[in-house]
């Protein structure tokens, strides 16, 4: 009886490892191996089969277009990472090792971006600082009385200004992260040893926090180079272009360029995936610097003195500059009949029209609930199928786990515009009825966000003792109780807390949708882009008021959920 | 009772580099008896232990319980851990936060493969809890505990499927020293009164000797002695187990005579002619390291009659409350002698030190390297 037990026990492990890491392939690779293929072969059409070629390189590489393309994208991502790490991390040492009043208050406020859609941030700025109808240039000229255009957001730096901006709050909690596990008493050690405070920032502090430092620069660059809304609504219209754009222009061209496409898709793929490779490098080392042990440190406070009223006017006016002034300003516009800069005329005209357009608007209700579908959905399964495979990954011993890891952190390289055009690709070539419906949508959103599952399950999945399992198993129970009964309840905070990031991240998502979409399934985002094309700017800007105080109050219930059940969380 | 024969556990380790962890391990336990795995960190006892509750797999060897096999290389056997009904405790204690106690003890016996009913659980449930003395807490949280209630809610749950046999990992090693030793007692008498089998493993030898009936002490991966406590700590048999277990001296010397006596032989040593007992026959001229324990040194002022009489000058004195420990520098080395507190001597002094001869015991040098 024993050995048939034993047998049948280890081949259910083995269907389930095997199940697993065929689902992850699927997801992770097709895509990919299909991008690859479809950037040698020229299209197939009814009359001529695919043939090999490097026509869509030649065409790509063979142009002094290209590499313009190539310093415009490396520019724009490094201006974009440079500037977002620094004001994040000038925010974070403000916010951990100073003294500044209300710190607290603006460490949640400066988290607000984060929800903000990428395209609607986009949108506000060029309300605010376009050469025309910007409410700052207007400001700024009726004050000294001239023409001069004082900010210009169809510009590099304008792209750099407003997509470094938005991505702070990411640089900010990186560094913020930094700062918290750094060890005091390493510090403290160095000042005891005699050396100055100098010395010890130089020689001990910086020396520490290098790792982190350049992964978090390597994290803002790779996301600066995959983003999409600033690169398409500040870049194309005056001819900058990026690979993002390039491959959403070469897409929406007559005839569209699949081939160029590709290419161009591959390129940026080969350069996501040597920072990301780089960047898991540096924190896989990080384990060497003792800095990192999770626990929770005192943190040493400088005292500013007087100087403390100026960090607060900074954070003050970073508040301004991220949150206040893009939200009141799409607020502004939603109440207009027709787009008009704030003016004593205009403020007579107030309207609740567009919030009835809006309202009224067709395809608003069907978006909604297909990014409310798509959102959950893949939340759910995304959180469910990660929670076995991190268990594979964490405590067993089986042969294929490293592999299994490995193919599930692969979409992390993906642009989403990459992995956009890729499952166009697949799906168009192999006609299963996925292509047009809302299940591309799904299976993109799937990839995409498998690897944010994997982390959070993996993060908590660290924290849960073995014995706690094995204890369990000592008590006679079953592989499958104990995860059902022991697992997935001591899970439960990291779980909640990863679905509804994923929920957050499916909601804002546009770069994928963007070339998945088919008419009746729409996601609310696009529906945004397609109103921005159609320059129903007040009724973009009423919907993006609505959705932003929708997203708000989703990130707020989460956080009261999350606090009740992480009073059980040990 | 339990029978463990010849097991060996291999792994490769982050290095990838062999590590033997388990050798040749055999021993048995019968049936109400407790047996305590003990040995420094690293020496292979917690994978012994894992072995038997079958959460590791072994390389080779043979794990019967009662006749039954529930682990064997030969014949291909491997029991799953679940299938086993032993109870466990762990180091952690792994009480499940999310439940409260009386759901944690009840757990075993709602997944185990006798259906039981609601009211069969309570009661059994609540007997358990009562044995440990957390009947009172049933419906606490089990996160609002403290450490010895987990630890007794832990003990209540392996109880609560009366196990065939009890496997204790360091179980006490988390507590505190007070309530370490008031627990000692505690788990003395459960074990006692329940009449259970039990293997327990820990890397404190005062735990091994209060506990145990029968203590097998492990180095490197493989068993040096079993023995009862006396047994272990009054015979050790090689230079590892004195030194482990409780602290010791070690005087070499060369065999000169054995004496009409069994096992007594005379030897020279640094501290002159020294009678001192040996398991295993010596002959003249044979080098032998002797072990004996600071306790078993007597200090005197003035010249002490018998044998096995030396001087010493104090160099240390330490008080410890129960008792003084001296540094006495006696034949070119330095002895730790211990001795009641009212012993009143200055450092510096010349004392006279005596060994009682039945207690200077010729231990073997260990095989391995360990140190």
């Amino acid at each position: 009886m024993t050995t048939t037990d034993t047998q049948r026990r280890i081949e259910l492990k083995w269907v389930i490892v095997a199940v697993a890491i065929a689902a992850v392939a699927y997801l992770a690779l097709v895509p990919l191996a299909f991008l690859l293929w479809e950037s040698f072969f020229t299209p197939r059409s009814v009359t001529r089969a695919a043939e090999f070629t490097l026509e869509n390189y030649r065409t790509a590489y063979g142009s002094l277009e290209t590499v313009r393309l190539f310093v415009n994208s490396l520019q724009y991502a490094t201006g974009s990472a440079l500037f977002a790490f620094v004001v994040g991390t000038l925010l974070a040492w403000m916010n951990e090792r100073t003294n500044t009043p209300l710190k607290t208050l603006f460490f949640a406020l400066s988290l607000i971006p984060l929800i903000i859609p990428g395209v609607l941030f986009t949108v506000a700025w060029i309300f605010l600082g376009s050469p025309k109808i910007g409410i700052l240039n207007m400001l700024l000229q009726r004050l000294f009385e001239t023409d001069y255009v004082f900010f210009n957001v169809y510009s590099m730096w304008g792209m750099v200004w407003v997509d470094g901006l938005h991505y702070s709050p990411m640089a900010f909690l990186l560094m913020t992260a930094a700062f918290r596990s750094m060890e005091p008493a390493l510090e403290e050690s160095a000042m005891m040893c005699g050396a100055g405070v100098l010395q010890t920032l130089w020689r001990i502090t910086l020396k520490l926090a290098w790792p982190a430092v350049f992964a978090t620069l390597l994290i803002l660059f790779v996301r600066a180079l995959e983003s999409f809304e600033v690169p398409a609504l500040l870049g194309l219209p005056v001819g900058i272009h990026v690979f993002t754009s390039s491959i959403y222009q070469a897409i929406h061209e007559y005839p569209s360029q699949v081939g160029l496409a590709c290419a161009y898709g591959v390129t940026l793929l080969v350069i996501t995936t040597a920072g990301i490779y780089l960047q898991s490098r540096l924190t896989g080392r990080g384990g060497r610097y003792s800095t990192i042990t999770g626990k929770g440190f005192r943190p040493r406070v400088i005292d500013l003195g007087r100087w403390r009223y100026l960090t607060a006017a900074i954070f003050v006016v970073y508040f301004l500059l991220i949150v206040a002034l893009p939200f009141l300003v799409l607020v502004w516009s939603s109440l207009q009949k027709f787009y008009a800069p704030p003016s004593l005329a205009a403020l007579q005209q107030l309207t609740l029209d567009p919030y009835r357009f809006i309202i009224a608007y067709p395809p608003l209700l069907p978006a909604v609930m297909n990014t409310l579908l798509v959102a959950v959905g893949s939340a759910t399964v995304i959180m469910l199928i990660t929670s076995v495979i991190c268990w594979i990954t964490v405590r067993t011993k089986l042969p294929g786990r490293w592999l299994l890891d490995m193919l599930a952190s692969v979409p992390l390289v993906f642009p989403g515009i990459v992995l956009g055009l890729a499952l166009l690709i697949f799906y168009l070539n192999f006609k299963v009825g996925v292509y047009g419906t809302l299940t591309i949508l799904f299976l993109a959103y799937l990839t995409r966000f498998l690897p944010y599952g994997m982390r959070y399950n993996t993060t908590s999945m660290l924290q849960i003792h073995r014995e706690l399992e094995e204890s369990a198993m000592m008590s006679g129970s079953t592989w499958s109780t104990t995860f059902v009964r022991i697992l997935l309840p001591l899970l439960k905070p990291g779980l909640i807390a990863g679905w509804i990031y994923i929920v957050i991240v499916s909601t804002r998502e546009l770069s994928t949708s963007i070339l998945l979409y088919s008419p009746g399934t729409e996601v609310v985002s696009v529906v945004i882009w397609e109103l921005w094309e159609n320059g129903q700017y007040v009724e973009l800007s009423a919907l993006g008021v609505m959705f932003i105080i929708g997203l708000l109050t989703l990130v707020l219930t989460a956080q009261l959920l999350g606090r009740r059940f992480g009073l059980r969380e040990v | 009772m339990l029978k463990v024969d010849a097991l060996c556990t291999d792994y490769t380790d982050a290095h990838g580099r062999l590590v033997h962890a388990v050798q040749e391990v055999s021993f048995e336990v019968g049936t109400g008896k407790l047996f305590t795995l003990l040995g420094p960190s690293g020496c292979g006892k917690t994978t012994t232990l894992r072995s038997i509750a079958g959460l590791e797999r072994p390389q080779a060897g043979t794990i019967a319980v009662d006749g039954t096999v529930v682990y064997s290389s030969a014949q291909g056997v491997f029991v799953a851990p679940n299938k086993r009904s032993f109870g466990m405790v762990f180091q952690s204690y792994a009480i499940w936060p999310h439940m409260n106690v009386f759901q944690n003890a009840a757990f075993p016996l709602e997944v185990g493969s006798r259906r039981m009913t609601k009211q069969a659980i309570r009661e059994k449930v609540m007997r358990v809890l009562h044995t440990v003395g957390l009947e009172e807490l049933a419906g606490r949280e089990a996160t609002d505990l403290s450490g010895g209630q987990q630890q007794r809610l832990a003990l209540a749950r392996a109880l609560a499927m009366e196990p065939r046999l009890l496997l204790l990992d360091e179980p006490l090693s988390n507590l505190d020293a007070k309530l370490r030793e008031r627990m000692r007692f505690e788990l003395k008498r459960l074990q006692h009164e329940l009449g259970l089998t039990t293997v327990y493993v820990t890397h404190d030898q005062y735990e091994a000797l209060a506990l145990s009936h029968e203590i097998a002490v492990m180095n490197a991966g493989r068993i040096v002695q079993i023995g009862t406590p006396r047994d272990i700590y009054e015979r050790p048999r090689d230079k590892f187990v004195a030194d482990f277990v409780g602290s010791t001296n070690f005087i070499e010397g060369t065999v000169v005579a054995s004496e009409n006596c069994a096992h007594r032989y005379r030897m020279q040593t640094a501290l002159g002619v020294l009678l001192a007992e040996s398991a295993s026959r010596l002959t003249s001229g044979d080098h032998a390291l002797l072990s004996v324990r600071p306790e078993d040194i007597a200090l005197t002022l003035n010249v002490p009659a018998g044998d096995n009489v030396c001087t010493g000058i104090v160099r240390a004195i330490v008080f410890l409350g129960e008792f003084l420990d001296f540094q006495i520098e006696a034949g070119g080395q330095m002895l730790l002698v211990r001795c009641h507190p009212t012993v009143e001597v200055v450092a510096g002094q010349t004392v006279y030190l005596q060994l009682s001869p039945e207690k200077c015991i010729v231990v073997t040098e260990p095989t391995s390297r360990w140190k």
